[in-house]
C-alpha cells in the first residue's frame, strides 16, 4: 500500500510516495539516490546500513520509512559536507578501509560511539557499569562490533576512533 | 513481504482497540525483530500499529522503592540509565551484552520481551516447525540442535528464548504491566513466558491485543551486588549459548539469599529456584555454588547436539557467584 512519506536527510526534507514496506535503507538508496548507506545483509546483522537518527547510530534495514517521519537522519554523505567530519579524516589518516563497502556504516557508527562515550555510557566490557568507561582499544572494539567487514580493516578503524576520541 | 497498512497510534486505548479488533494486526516497536520476520515470511501482519510515539518512555523511581521502565524505552537508554546502573547492574549488563549499539538504539523493552526464538528452523520457512506452523513437526529434534533447550522442553519444540534482558528481569522479580481490551493487569515476569508444552506457537501468556505499557522492578537492595554472564561462540554480537543473571546477599561468609536465572537453557528465562534454595544459609564457597548448580540442573535432558550446555551452565553459575561473593557489598 502506498503512503506519502516525508523524510529528513542531511538537512533536507524529501517527500516521497512509497509502499509501506519500504525500509529507510531502501528509501535512501532507491528513492533519494543517497547511496552511502550500504545494503549488506538486510537483516540487522552487519552494520553496513548504519546512519545517525537524531544523532544516534541505527541500522536502517529493519526500520520502516513510514515509521521514521520526523526523524532527522545524517548519512556518511552528510557528514562529508563542509570538509568532512574529523572521524572521516582520521579514517583517511589511518588507512581504515579496504574495498570501502563498509566504510560509510563504520564512519557513522564511530561518530555514534564517540557520542556515547561522551555521555558516559558503559558497554559490555566496562569493568563496572556504575563507573565512567575509558576509551581504550577493548572498549572501541566492543562498541564497533555491530559493524562486520570481510576485508577486515579493523586495526586502522580502532586507531582512527582512538585518535579522534583523544586516546593517543 | 506482504502488503500492510500502517497507523501511528495516538494513545494507548486506540492502539489496543486497533490491534484487538483485527486478528492480523500487530504492534510495531523498534521493528528489529518484527520487520525481520516480515522479510523472512514468518510474520504477515495486515496492519501495523506503531506504538513508539505513545507516552511509554521513561525510567521512573516508584514510591514503593521500585523502578518503572516504560515499554517504549530503548534498550540503550535503559542500559545507560543511572538508576538502573546503580541499583540493578545485572540488568544493565544483560542489555549491553545483547545485539549491537545500533540495534539497542532502536529496540524497545516491550519488543525485546516479545522477540521470538532464533531457532534456525523457525526462521527458515522451507522447514517444518511447530512454533511457526503448528502440527508441521520440529526440525530441531533430530536435526541441528546446538543452541536448543536442555530444560523444560517438550516433544513439540526444543527452542530457547533469546532475550538477555528478560533473564535479568526474571532474576529481579520484575512485573510486566499490560493494557488489554478488558483493562489492565500485571504479570510476574517468571510467569510471562511459557514452556512449549502442546502449544509451542504461544511464547507468552499475552492475549492478542494486549499492549505492554511498562516493566516494574521491585525494590531489591541485594541487586546492587549482581552480575550477568553470557557465554557465546564469539566474543561479542552473538546470542547466548548459556547465560546467568545472579544477585547474591552474603553475611559472615554465608549466603543469606540468592537470585538466579539462566538464559539459553529453556523456552523461557529459567528462574533457578532450586539452586536459590540450596544456597540459603550455606557458606559462600565454590563447593556450595557447584552443589546448587547440580540441584538445578538435575532434570536437564540434553539433545544430541547440546550436552555441553549442562557443564557450561554449571561453570557459568559457579564463576558468577564466586565473583559476586568476592565483591564488597
Ligand atoms: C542481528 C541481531 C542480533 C541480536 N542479538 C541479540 C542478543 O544478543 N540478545 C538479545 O536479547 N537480543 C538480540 N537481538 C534482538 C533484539 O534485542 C530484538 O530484536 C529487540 O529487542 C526487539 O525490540 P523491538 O522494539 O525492535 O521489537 P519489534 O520488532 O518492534 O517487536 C517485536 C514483537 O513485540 C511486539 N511489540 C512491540 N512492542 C510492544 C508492546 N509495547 N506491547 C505489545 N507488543 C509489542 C511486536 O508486535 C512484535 O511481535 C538481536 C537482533 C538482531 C537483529
Ligand atoms: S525447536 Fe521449536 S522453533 Fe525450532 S524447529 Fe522445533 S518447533 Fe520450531
Ligand atoms: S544491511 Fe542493515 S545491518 Fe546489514
Ligand atoms: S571494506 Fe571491504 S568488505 Fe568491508
Amino acid at each position: 500500500m502506498e503512503a506519502e512519506i516525508t523524510l529528513d536527510v542531511d538537512g533536507e526534507r524529501h517527500r516521497i510516495t512509497a509502499d509501506t514496506r519500504t525500509t529507510v535503507l531502501d528509501a535512501l538508496r532507491d528513492h533519494l539516490g543517497i547511496t552511502s548507506a550500504k545494503k549488506g545483509c538486510d537483516h540487522g546483522q552487519c552494520g553496513a546500513c548504519t546512519v545517525l537518527a537524531d544523532g544516534r547510530r541505527v541500522t536502517t534495514c529493519l526500520s520502516l520509512a513510514v515509521a521514521s517521519q520526523d526523524v532527522h537522519f545524517t548519512t556518511a554523505q552528510g557528514l562529508a559536507r563542509d570538509g568532512g567530519h574529523p572521524v572521516q579524516q582520521a579514517f583517511l589518516d589511518h588507512d581504515a578501509f579496504q574495498c570501502g563497502y563498509c566504510t560509510p556504516g563504520q564512519v557513522c557508527s564511530a561518530v555514534g560511539v564517540l557520542d556515547e562515550f561522551g555521555r558516559g555510557w558503559p558497554s559490555a566490557v566496562t569493568p563496572d557499569v556504575r563507573a565512567e568507561p575509558e576509551l581504550d582499544d577493548e572498549e572501541i572494539r566492543e562498541r564497533m562490533s555491530g559493524n562486520l567487514c570481510r576485508c577486515g580493516a579493523y586495526t586502522g578503524i580502532v586507531a582512527a576512533i582512538g585518535e579522534v576520541g583523544g586516546n593517543r | 513481504m506482504n502488503p500492510f497498512d500502517y497507523r501511528r497510534a495516538e494513545d494507548a486505548d486506540s492502539a489496543v482497540a486497533a490491534v484487538a479488533g483485527r486478528p492480523a494486526a500487530a504492534f510495531l516497536g523498534g521493528g528489529t525483530n518484527l520487520v525481520d520476520h516480515m522479510k523472512l515470511g514468518i510474520a504477515n501482519p495486515e496492519l501495523l500499529v506503531d506504538v513508539t510515539r505513545l507516552p511509554l518512555g521513561g525510567v521512573e523511581p516508584l514510591e514503593d522503592g521500585g523502578v518503572r521502565v516504560g515499554a517504549g524505552v530503548r534498550n540503550s537508554d535503559l542500559a545507560a540509565d543511572p538508576l538502573i546502573r546503580e541499583r540493578y547492574p545485572v540488568l544493565s549488563q544483560a542489555l549491553l551484552s545483547g545485539a549491537s549499539g545500533q540495534l539497542r538504539n532502536l529496540a524497545t523493552t516491550g519488543g525485546n520481551l516479545l522477540q521470538r526464538t532464533r531457532c534456525v528452523y523457525f526462521q527458515d520457512v522451507t522447514t517444518p516447525c511447530n512454533k511457526r506452523e503448528p502440527g508441521s513437526g520440529c526440525s530441531a529434534i533430530g536435526g541441528w540442535n546446538r543452541y536448543h533447550a536442555v530444560l523444560g522442553a517438550s516433544d513439540q519444540c526444543v527452542a530457547v528464548h533469546p532475550s538477555d534482558m528478560a533473564v535479568a528481569l526474571c532474576a529481579l522479580d520484575a512485573v510486566v504491566r499490560v493494557q488489554g481490551p478488558g483493562g489492565h493487569r500485571g504479570i510476574p515476569l517468571v510467569d510471562f513466558h511459557r514452556l512449549p508444552g502442546e502449544e509451542p506457537d504461544r511464547d507468552t501468556v499475552l492475549e492478542h491485543g494486549e499492549l505492554i505499557t511498562s516493566i516494574d522492578l521491585p525494590e531489591l537492595p541485594m541487586a546492587a551486588r549482581s552480575k550477568y554472564r553470557k557465554v557465546r561462540d564469539r566474543a561479542s554480537y552473538a546470542f547466548a549459548l548459556v547465560s546467568v543473571a545472579a544477585a547474591l546477599d552474603v553475611a559472615g561468609g554465608r549466603v543469606r539469599e540468592a537470585r538466579i536465572a539462566f538464559g539459553g537453557l529453556a523456552h523461557k528465562p529459567w528462574r533457578a529456584t532450586r539452586a536459590e534454595e540450596a544456597l540459603r544459609g550455606e557458606p559462600a564457597t565454590a563447593r556450595a555454588f557447584g552443589a546448587a548448580a547440580d540441584a538445578e540442573l538435575a532434570d536437564a535432558r540434553p539433545l544430541p547436539g547440546n550436552g555441553f550446555k549442562v557443564p557450561m551452565a554449571r561453570s557459568a553459575l559457579v564463576s558468577t557467584l564466586t565473583e559476586l561473593a568476592g565483591e564488597d557489598a
